[in-house]
């Protein structure tokens, strides 16, 4: 294998990070949202489901959440695609997203407490409903406020997908392994360019929240 | 409930809790279908027969599952000591007013910091696998990854330890290192305590990635047991239910730290924005 199937091979790891990561993203956020939602919502119900959902994900360790995905969903009968790699792909992005999810809550729910009391009882005072004022006037606050925690759990799932190796899925990390296994003379480079991939990612990754934090961040 | 997220809604009235009732009651059937759902798959594929339990009634089955607990654990106490090792010398390190100190401590600890657990316990299994084996491998990958976290949060600690303690220390006639040691270590330690035990069940939680370099723990024996008994689902929630009460016990262990020691100390308890037991991930 040559310098330019080696780098071809790395590219390949690299987009198969990003893509997870990038689903991953979406998928957390949205889920963590709606669980930090149904934290503070007036239905105990909900509160309690809630709450014990990330107290019994958040205490597991992310590979005995992937190994749930890998092997439990497929008694499911929930599979995506015809192929064994994108089935892979899908589990490895439900396991993250289930498991990212609940540290977004967190986060999201002490955020929720940052924001002053008299703004939501100036909502509802208006007359707003608890979903209005939860989505329109705490929450858009709640987010900006949090914005730095929320970075640190991102960019601790970034470094997290690559346990996502260990179960089938294409990404950096397996194809370290599968470059190394071809070329046994370059172990050191190799983990060094892929320690070096990461730091890159997670640097642009950093950027990104400094960014929005600069833009966005509430200060009280 | 904490006070701040009550003021969402209204003390209800009689209408708005009839609404509440319906509402719970359609919440809660959603969830049921949805748990429901989830067994009746399970049982159909035959994972939630008796007969699929019934391992783990043998004792040597509870042996191979203690003993994977026992080697999880393990791990996880050597390489906590030894990343508290590495968390106190890389905080110093840091705080070194010499740029020739503190610049490499930092350029290595946001290196090791910046790159996922499992690539450094990889790193060493192929580098050094064969003649430390896996069990040394998780432990340094763990131990370097996670030093560098609590050295950080030990800065963090030893920042917020009020100036006039450090001036007080000199103004007795303490050298610099006993103010380290015997001033501002003591008190940085104890108002980070939670954060540190919090990234001690990070620690704990990261342990589990041993099995993918055929370390025996407590992961490597329920996918062992599934596989040898076709009984996956078991093995796993017994598995996850170990894995949860350790954790468990771990956080109640940090919780009454933080009661405990909340007076003792005049830096602010989990200080500098690093605090409590539910931000750590990873």
């Amino acid at each position: 294998m040559d310098f330019l199937q080696l780098l071809e091979l790395f590219l390949s790891g690299i987009w198969g990070t990003v893509r997870l990561f990038t689903v991953a993203l979406v998928g957390s956020l949205l889920l963590g949202t709606l669980l930090a939602g149904m934290r503070v919502s007036p239905t105990p119900i909900l509160r309690i489901a809630a709450s014990t959902y990330i107290n019994v994900v958040r205490n597991t360790p992310l590979t005995l959440v992937m190994f749930f995905c890998a092997f439990g969903l497929p008694f499911l009968d929930i599979r995506f695609g015809s192929t064994s790699s994108f089935n892979s792909f899908v589990y490895a992005t439900i396991a993250l997203t289930a498991y990212t999810a609940c540290f977004v809550a967190e986060t999201l729910k002490s955020g929720i407490a940052t924001v002053p009391v008299g703004q939501a009882e100036a909502a509802r005072a208006v007359g707003l409903t608890f979903s209005q004022t939860l989505g329109q006037v705490v929450l858009p606050q709640a987010f900006r406020t949090v914005i730095p925690p929320l970075g640190s759990v991102i960019i601790a799932m970034l470094k997290n997908t690559s346990i996502a190796s260990a179960f089938n899925n294409r990404e950096l990390i397996s194809a370290m392994r599968n470059a190394i296994e071809v070329r046994g003379d370059l172990v050191i480079p190799l983990l060094f360019g892929t320690a070096l991939a990461y730091l890159i990612l997670a640097l642009i990754l950093g950027r990104v929240f400094d960014h929005l934090e600069k833009k966005l961040v509430i200060l009280r | 409930m904490s006070a701040p997220t009550q003021v969402l809604f209204d003390e209800p009235g009689p209408k708005a809790r009839r609404n509440n009732i319906v509402f719970s009651i359609v919440s809660a059937i959603v969830l049921l279908a949805l748990v429901a759902f989830v067994i009746w798959k399970f049982a159909d594929a035959g994972q939630l027969e008796a007969e699929k339990w019934y391992p783990f009634t043998f004792s040597q089955i509870q042996l191979v599952l203690l003993e994977g607990m026992v080697a999880t654990l393990k791990v996880a106490l050597v390489a906590s000591v030894l990343a508290m090792i590495v968390g106190v010398v890389f905080a110093l390190l840091r705080l070194s007013n010499k740029t020739a100190i503190s610049l490499p401590g930092t350029i290595v600890l946001e290196f090791f910091r910046g790159v996922p657990v499992l690539l450094l316990i990889f790193a060493m299994f192929l580098i050094f696998g064969n003649s430390i084996g896996p069990f040394w491998s998780v432990v340094i990958g763990l131990t370097l990854y996670n030093g560098m976290v609590l050295a950080e949060i030990i800065r963090a600690g030893i920042l917020a330890v009020p100036t006039g303690q450090r001036e007080a220390a000199m103004a007795i006639g303490l050298r610099p290192g006993q103010v380290m040691v015997q001033v501002l270590m003591p008190q940085a330690l104890r108002a980070m305590m939670p954060t540190i035990i919090a990234q001690i069940v990070v620690l704990l939680k990261d342990s589990a990635l041993g099995f993918i370099v055929t370390y025996q723990d407590l992961l490597y024996q329920v996918n062992l047991i599934g596989r040898e008994y076709r009984n996956l689902l078991p093995t796993f929630l017994v598995g996850a239910v170990l894995f949860i009460i350790i954790n468990l016990i771990v956080a109640g262990i940090a919780r009454w730290l933080e009661k405990r020691l909340q007076r003792k100390t005049t830096a602010p308890s989990g200080a500098a924005g690093l605090s409590g037991t539910t931000g750590a991930m990873d």
